[in-house]
């Protein structure tokens, strides 16, 4: 039980305020600033309120740890959690999608493989400003999204249907404080011609549109495995968003980001067929998670002038902060979509009535890429632009409420506090969203995961590779390097090998931080980490790996198919933008440049 | 004379017509005030007006004389750094010349000093000589306290106490921005110049490219 200082009790969110609200005033008289300070700074307003100091400049006085961010509080689980729509295709796109780029298109490559996967089904998608509410409690913000929604509307895709999407920019110049309206759209993670891939550079601007060829195709279909591509290959869950070089961060946090799923024979969407994984949509849900920020009048607000990462402390899912989800007492497929911009989660099932019970889900895909079977698990971590597909079975918590509760502590942009005080007990974590148990029983035909003895085998990684290449991420003067280099999107740093096999070795030397790498193109395996064999969950193919500090993890990649350019970098958005990347093509001939 | 008032102006009347769907259906409690209001939080909550010193000793408010309705490249340094800074300061001095006349006339390119107890603006005028810095870089000096107080909400810190404290590891991002339209980014002080000089250009949105 908490108290004010009246003797009178307040619950322990407003007690936690208080207390940090007090302690920023101690910090600051301990400061000695004036009070012509206190007004310089911005801390004062001229009504004398002191205004929250930590998470608006919380580098004001000292590099303060950022969980003194102080956002309006507001009343959590009170808004349903909102299931996003799948967007529709259109009849017919006029003028015609060409090879070469049509007027006012802001491509400047041709589509190199529209007329071997001529797209079955074609999109318009238009991306301009979105009023949205995030919250009873807060008004209404001024965001920007795709179709007037963020997140915008789900591509429902199958292997085997290529698409094309008409993206038009709408965009204003009028950012309302943060973003730029020029914008280039990646598809994370698909098997993408790089002139349809979002390269960060491909940006257009207001006025323009870009057509982007999405073949949905197994990689190998002309190579490996010509015809079919291999099926081992396959990818689930994506999304769908802004990556414009400099400014990915901002636009993202904005709400520019889209979820795209990929169904073939097996993912069917329909649990009496396949691998009988939850239906689609009614037992299958894409959620994204966000952590962010709100000035004093609710207002979003993002931190123009932090090169480390920003955390916030409003914690959404699917554009909305703190819902609750009512479900049945049945399995459910749930496909979790981290997008930071930098904070790493891991979630727990925390029965509040209960907290030393450890309860157990399911987690079957990482990244999108089902598991060689399911896994189960207590909990499951996932960093900016990971998925992870998990199965949750709702029978054992009939008529109780759940809570999908995020306990890995992180104080700042660098990372999770090391283990083992990484893990925070049962309630004293950052509650995302509660669960419901209270619908009615329904029929589950999907089956049992446990029951589930195989999904897909892994491609074999027992080749030799071509090269073997080596990755030193380092931060020279707070400015991200990779082998001592920086970014240019204008400097190819190597060359691979169009269908070759090659090994790719990440070291960590940049000292305190954690960095979610991401290479486009391609799923990867890790063959060790730190000269070891990965856990369970990541025997997999993934496309964004966590490297720890001082970590050094080996990759292992097929590259095949298409040729151009891609971009390797880290996720956490406030890297990538402070350029933690590197240009990289895939040509007829490679080069084996071990340190590019 | 550069009045980025009216190519602000500009565009929003370009993109009326797209807007007009959303103009339509006015939002009671929005958080949107326009661009004014947004430039003026981002002022007063990164931005302050400290007072500075210039190498030919000339008083400049930070904000009111240097960055209001400028677009500006900014770095932190100090006239005997041996590590990162010839290196960057070498590569300013490209920038310069990449972006040619329209260094002080549309682009402002500020250094600051990190150790201003040295850093007397004579010794930044002899500092810019030696490195032929041309009109339109200014050099800047000033009372200690307002230097901290400018790096820190400028984000030219380091979240570890004890490398924030060394000099030597002071951050050698270039910060570039368009100040009226509240377009802010950063990147290496060691990329290669024609590549600073680029993503300088991204924040001038009277080069923008349409068609």
């Amino acid at each position: 039980m908490y108290f004010n200082v009246f003797g009178q009790r307040v619950s322990r969110t407003k007690y936690r305020e208080m207390a940090a609200a007090a302690k920023n005033r101690r910090e600051l008289i301990a400061a000695q600033l004036s009070r012509r300070d206190l007004v310089k700074m911005g801390l004062l307003t001229g009504t004398g309120y002191l205004v929250s100091k930590g998470g608006l400049s919380a580098r004001a006085k000292s590099p303060l740890p950022l969980d003194q961010l102080a956002s309006p509080p507001v009343t959590p689980f009170i808004e349903p959690l909102h299931i996003i729509p799948v967007k529709e295709p259109v009849q017919v796109l006029q003028p015609a999608p060409s090879v070469a780029p049509l007027p006012h298109e802001g491509r400047t490559r041709p589509h190199q493989a529209l007329n071997v996967f001529r797209p079955k089904k074609f999109y318009k998608v238009r991306q301009h400003v979105t009023p949205s509410r995030v919250h009873p409690e807060l008004p209404e913000q001024v965001l920007w999204g795709f179709d007037g929604m963020t997140p915008g509307p789900t591509y429902v895709a199958r292997y085997g249907e290529p698409i094309l999407v008409r993206n038009f920019n709408e965009l204003p110049p009028d950012n309302g404080g943060f973003g730029l309206n020029s914008v280039t759209t990646h598809l994370h993670n698909g098997h993408t011609p790089s002139e349809s891939d979002g390269f960060p550079c491909d940006f257009f601007e207001l006025g323009q549109f870009y057509d982007q060829h999405y073949p949905n195709v197994l990689a190998g279909i002309l190579s490996t495995h010509p015809g079919t591509g291999d099926i081992r290959e396959s990818l689930s869950t994506l999304w769908y968003h802004d990556h414009r070089v400099d400014f990915t961060s901002q636009n993202t946090y904005k709400g520019l980001l889209v979820f795209y799923l990929l169904f073939n024979e097996f993912d069917t969407a329909n649990e009496t067929t396949g691998f009988h994984l939850p239906s689609f949509p009614e037992f299958d849900v894409p959620m994204v998670f966000a952590d962010k920020v709100f000035d004093e009048d609710g207002r979003l607000f993002f931190d123009l002038f932090n090169i480390d990462g920003i955390l916030g402390d409003r914690f959404m899912v699917n554009g909305k902060i703190q819902p609750f989800f009512q479900v049945h007492p049945r399995r459910y497929r749930f496909r979790w979509l981290n997008v930071g911009p930098s904070r790493f989660q891991e979630f727990f099932l925390t029965d509040l009535g209960n907290s030393s019970a450890h309860n157990l889900y399911w987690q079957i895909a990482n990244d999108g890429n089902l598991l060689p079977k399911p896994v189960q698990v207590e909990s499951v971590r996932i960093g900016v632009a990971e998925r992870m597909d998990v199965i949750i079975d709702f029978s054992q918590f009939a008529g109780k409420s759940i809570y999908l509760e995020n306990r890995l502590k992180q104080l700042d942009g660098r990372g999770p506090v090391p283990a083992p005080d990484d893990i925070l007990p049962a309630g004293a974590g950052n509650l995302v969203m509660r669960f419901d148990v209270m619908l009615p029983a329904v029929q589950d035909q999907s089956d049992d995961p446990a029951r589930i003895t195989k999904f897909y085998d892994l491609p074999d990684t027992a080749v030799e590779p071509a090269v073997v290449r080596t990755f030193r991420f380092d931060r020279l003067n707070g400015e991200w390097s990779i082998n001592g280099t920086f970014m240019d999107c204008n400097r190819t740093r190597f060359r691979v090998k169009q269908n070759t096999a090659e090994h790719w070795v990440l070291g960590n030397f940049s000292g305190d931080w954690q960095h979610p790498i991401h290479i486009h193109l391609e799923e990867h395996q890790i063959l060790t980490r730190n000269r070891m064999p990965p856990p369970t969950v990541e025997v997999s193919r993934k496309d964004v790996t966590r490297l720890r500090q001082n970590e050094r993890v080996e990759l292992f990649f097929r590259f095949r198919d298409f040729t151009g350019r891609y971009p390797l970098h880290c996720h956490n958005m406030i890297h990538e933008d402070h350029a933690m990347m590197l240009r990289w093509d895939i040509e007829p001939d490679g080069d084996t440049n071990i340190s590019p | 004379m550069h009045t980025p008032n009216r190519r602000e102006l500009l565009g929003a009347s370009f993109v009326a017509p797209l807007l007009g769907a959303w103009t339509g259906t006015r939002m009671s409690r929005a958080a949107d005030d326009g661009m004014e209001a947004a430039r003026e939080r981002v002022r007063k909550r990164f931005l302050p007006n400290v007072p500075l010193l210039t190498q030919d000793d000339k008083k400049v408010g930070f904000y009111d004389d240097l960055v209001k309705d400028k677009i500006v490249i900014i770095n932190f340094t100090y006239t005997r750094c041996e590590g990162v800074c010839p290196g960057i300061t070498s590569n300013l001095v490209r920038v310069q010349r990449l972006l040619g006349g329209r260094v002080g006339r549309d682009i402002f390119m500020y250094s600051i000093t990190l150790k201003p107890e040295e850093d007397s603006p004579r010794a930044l005028r002899e500092y810019a000589k030696a490195h032929s810095v041309r009109p339109g870089w200014t050099f800047l000096t000033g009372n200690s306290d307002d230097i901290e107080l400018l790096r820190r909400k400028l984000g030219f810190t380091n979240p570890n106490p004890e490398l924030d404290k060394d000099k030597s590891q002071h951050i050698g991002n270039l910060r570039y921005g368009n100040e009226p339209l509240c377009l802010w980014a950063a990147c290496p002080g060691l990329a290669h110049p024609e590549w600073i000089a680029e993503s300088v250009s991204w924040v001038d949105r009277s080069r923008v490219k349409k068609n």
